[in-house]
């Protein structure tokens, strides 16, 4: 992949080229003292000057010297509810005068979106949720055509937060994979290299010139102390079996200690599926929408069975969400459900550390077995 | 639903079909079973399954709930499902009469292997008002006796009003080559089945060779002690079947809420060979 080089200033010309065809753009934007992704217009709105700190339960934005605008690690939420939408209708029923019940199918009308600023913590998540949604028995269809409609815009991560890990779970913090166009941030602009037929043609449409090999250096230089300042670190690429073989260790009742059991991680968690499904009746029954929307299996509900809840304590949620995450993903998907953006940590109330939790539990003794 | 759909190339699984109940009959207090017509005759024409599979059906503005059909593929031309109520879907759908109609979707997971039964030895064990799925095993394998080897039915209840359907296994103890096995925990005076705690009711299940196979159902816990106690006997383990039950919203492995180990019991399940779960029927919580 051969990079070229952007002016700092041409950039908004990449966002005028992404809205030419029918496009929305979606790009990180300031608000309410973090970093969200919503519609973006302006090369001027992008976050520039601005960095992030980011500790167990802690999060701030704070002024920074440089005018990058890239140069903060992710905020609660990115690319997860592009393609799977927080709450959505699946299908409508209807009752007629007889009592007769019509179902109609409410698929999405779906907007072609470019996303740009994916991080590739983001990208392993979203490739993974690819696998869950669009490549088992069942296609769904809903998060399929969101899917099948993003423009990609990645960018390697420069600064990551110390409650990163990326590096360890192999996913970060340079975009690899899953993008249209990549980009490193300099100070003066940008290098772009494409990875799609239609990312190139994006680039080709750019004001770009050949990036020097200073540039690309001093770009890779900067990937490298990224992966290297990260302090956090997963036990093990693979902990499915040192899991399993703990699943009665004392450790659970220590993090469920301290476990609100509130369901953040699970919403900030890009890989995180779960979804509860729900009707909504009009309010003279004719009619009635049939949504769904992001479940936790933090939630009672979740192991709700006539009349009993299957995991009735936070010690049961904890090691199914940390079982699951880090351990039987492996079988189901190929690899850990984990990609290392450190959100889960960062947004807990009480700063709990997957990365410490998952440590304590495999360090303990084996379950006795029968 | 399996080559339904004459618009869609996909049809889309998430939505449900209109289906009419025909018959309803209730069978105790609690539990009652509905007979039902897809609408579409398309539909209802094409809709096959394997006994152990289930549908979720939906009750208009309330919502969805997985029920395991209890009727006969080959036998049948409506669809059963054998209701408990004990939830707030199922409260509603025991509301409705014949001629209401409600939504089917399905159907979904992997049924009893019944094939595999063929020839050999069979013992169905269940636990509670966990009976109902395998009462469409049990009719199965009694219309079609000459396939089986000799067959033992158990049941076990904690209290005698547990045990719903006692002219049906007065009736199976009359099939030649059949042992039926049923026990209660708390008798009465009215009771002339066995008054036994646990799973001591196994002790009398006689397992004649390794070529046996077993299939279960019931509480978790009820289902891990009889295997253990079948594999004691001889059974081998990866011969004994477990149905089980977990939350399920969506059906098709996407929701999340049956994840189960490595599994999704909606999907891979809900009828699992006993090696596949043995680690985490004893895990408390999982």
């Amino acid at each position: 992949m051969s990079h070229v080089f952007l002016a700092r200033d041409d950039l908004q010309r990449m966002i005028d080229a992404l809205r030419r065809e029918h496009r929305q753009v979606i790009g990180p934007q300031v608000r309410e003292g973090t970093i969200v992704f919503d519609v973006l217009e302006r090369a001027s709105q992008l976050p520039s000057g601005v960095l992030d700190e980011q500790s167990p339960g802690r999060y701030r934005l704070v002024a920074g010297g440089s005018a990058r605008c890239f140069a903060w690690a992710n905020g609660a939420q990115a690319l997860k509810p592009l393609t799977f939408t927080p709450r959505e209708t699946l299908w409508r029923a209807e009752r007629g005068e007889r009592g007769e019940v019509r179902f109609v199918d409410t698929q999405p009308v779906v907007q072609p979106t470019a996303v740009i600023g994916v991080r590739g913590c983001d990208l392993a998540g979203l490739q993974l949720q690819d696998q869950h949604f669009c490549y088992g028995d069942y296609v769904d269809s809903y998060y399929n055509r969101r899917r099948r409609s993003l423009f990609i815009v990645a960018v390697d991560c420069a600064r990551p937060a110390a409650t990163c890990f990326c590096a360890s779970t192999g996913d970060g913090p340079a975009a690899s994979a899953g993008f249209d166009v990549a980009l490193a941030e300099l100070d003066e602009g940008f290098l772009l290299r494409a990875k799609s037929d239609r990312g190139q043609e994006l680039l080709d449409a750019l004001p770009t010139v050949p990036a020097s090999a200073a540039q690309i250096e001093q770009a890779a230089r900067e990937q490298a102390e990224a992966a290297v300042a990260q302090q956090r670190s997963l036990p093990g690429r693979n902990l499915r079996d040192a899991l399993f073989a703990r699943l009665e260790s004392d450790s659970w009742k220590d993090v469920a200690d301290r476990c609100l059991s509130c369901g953040n991680c699970t919403s900030v968690c890009p890989t995180c599926f779960c979804h509860s499904e729900g009707d909504l009746p009009t309010p003279d029954g004719r009619q009635v929408d049939h949504y769904r929307q992001w479940d936790s299996c933090f939630t009672p509900g979740h192991s709700y069975i006539h009349g009993w809840v299957i995991r009735g304590s936070t010690r049961f949620r904890y090691r199914q969400w940390l079982t699951h995450k880090l351990g039987s993903w492996h079988e189901q998907y190929g690899r850990s459900g984990c990609v290392g953006c450190g959100r889960c940590i960062a947004w807990c109330p009480v700063g709990i550390d997957i990365t410490a939790e998952a440590r304590s539990i495999v360090a303990g003794e084996p379950d006795a077995r029968p | 639903m399996r080559g339904h759909s004459l618009t869609q190339q996909r049809p889309n699984p998430y939505v449900p079909h209109e289906a009419v109940i025909v018959r309803r009959v209730q069978e105790s207090k609690t539990i009652f079973t509905l007979y039902l017509r897809f609408t579409d005759p398309v539909a209802h024409a094409s809709y096959t399954y394997d006994p152990g599979q289930f549908n979720m059906l939906y009750l208009y503005g309330i919502g969805e709930v997985p029920i395991s059909i209890v009727s006969d593929p080959e036998h049948e031309d409506l669809l059963v499902h054998t209701i408990n109520r004990v939830g707030r879907v199922t409260r509603g759908l025991e509301q409705l009469r014949e001629g209401d109609r409600l939504g089917i979707r399905g159907p979904y997971g992997r049924g009893w292997p019944l094939r595999d039964a063929e020839g050999q030895d069979v013992i169905v064990v269940s636990g509670g008002l966990g009976c109902a799925p395998v009462v469409s095993v049990i009719n199965h394998m009694i219309r079609r006796r000459e396939r089986f080897g000799h067959f033992t039915i158990v049941q076990k209840v904690k209290r005698v009003d547990e045990f719903i359907w006692p002219e049906r296994y007065e009736r199976w103890q009359k099939v030649p080559d059949t042992t039926v096995l049923v026990s209660s925990t708390e008798g009465s005076a009215n009771w002339r089945w066995q008054v036994s705690g646990r799973i001591k009711v196994l002790d009398d299940v006689v397992v004649r060779s390794e070529r046996t196979i077993a299939m279960l159902c019931g509480p978790g816990g009820f289902m891990g002690s009889a295997a253990q106690h079948l594999v004691a006997k001889g059974v081998p383990a990866e011969a004994i079947y477990l149905n089980t039950e977990r939350n399920m919203q969506c059906a098709v492995g996407h929701c999340g809420h049956c994840q189960f180990g490595a599994t999704f019991i909606c999907r891979d399940g809900p009828i699992y060979p006993y090696p596949q779960i043995r680690h985490l029927l004893a895990v408390e919580g999982f």
